[in-house]
């Protein structure tokens, strides 16, 4: 009972804030917005039993990632976005197609993911000393790329936007 | 006790919601925003998923996805302020060569 609880408060402050950022016009009101989703999303983790991953998501998205996309809103004085009149036909067809994919993926999922199945708090511990265990013994060559991609991530942002650079 | 269903549910509803903003937005910021939460919402399913299973390599995709969402802010943003450096505009509909 206390996880259904838990889990709609966490989960209808996620999905409104989402809705909220595909509604505000402003991109600091939309990264703020994401900002909740991604504490509340941290949330759901806990509730999942991931703790490791809730504090992970907390201290790399709603941390790292969001103050550099605030930093670069605040740097380019991004301001309210210029409505610029779209397509009828994208209009007509977009939005009755984007509800009928979701309605499908969720269709799918609910009948596929075995929907008499219930998670319970406590039932799962994703702790560190586990998944440090998993990562660093058979995830160990996945781990490495992913470092040399960090590296070359880190390169090309130096590059590209230092002045002059890009060409 | 929670049905996995109603975490799909919410998941499936966030990249909708990322794939609608994605659509409808103007500014190359908010676009960047809802890739993110669409990134956000398979990382839902992950951890859903590894809880359902009880394995823990749902966790380690987690991790792997937020790599890629970091590596991919930090590129992205920096051609966002090379592309606003040469042609004074955020909106997409005025960014329509690769050329910088």
């Amino acid at each position: 009972m206390l996880h259904l609880i838990l889990f709609a408060i966490f989960g209808g402050i996620c999905a409104g804030a989402a809705l909220n950022m595909v509604v505000q016009k402003h991109p600091i009101n939309s990264a703020l917005s994401l900002i909740v989703v991604m504490v509340s999303l941290a949330m759901l983790y806990m509730l999942l039993g991931a703790e490791f991953v809730a504090a992970v998501q907390i201290i790399v998205y709603a941390g790292a990632i969001m103050v550099l996309f605030v930093f670069v809103i605040m740097l380019l004085n991004a301001g309210e976005e210029e409505h610029t009149k779209g397509s009828r036909v994208a209009m007509i067809f977009g939005f009755p197609s984007l509800i009928i994919g979701a309605g499908v993926l969720v269709y799918t999922l609910v009948l596929k993911g075995g929907n008499t199945v219930s998670l319970a708090i406590g039932q799962f511990h994703g702790r560190a000393e586990d998944i440090s265990d998993l990562l660093f013994k058979n995830f160990l060559l996945p781990f490495e790329v992913t470092s040399v991609l960090i590296l070359i991530a880190i390169i090309g942002a130096v590059l590209l936007a230092q002045k002059g650079g890009a060409e | 006790m929670v049905p996995l269903a109603l975490y799909l549910v919410l998941s499936a509803f966030l990249f909708a919601c990322g794939v609608c903003g994605f659509l409808i937005k103007r500014n190359i910021i908010s676009i960047f925003m809802s890739i993110e939460l669409m990134l956000n919402a398979v990382n839902l399913t992950f951890v859903a998923y590894a809880a359902f299973w009880q394995k823990l390599s749902g966790h380690i995709f987690v991790f792997f996805v937020m790599v890629v969402a970091a590596a991919e802010a930090a590129v992205g943003l920096a051609i966002i302020i090379a592309i606003f450096r040469t042609r004074e505009t955020l909106n997409v509909d005025r960014v329509n060569l690769l050329k910088l």
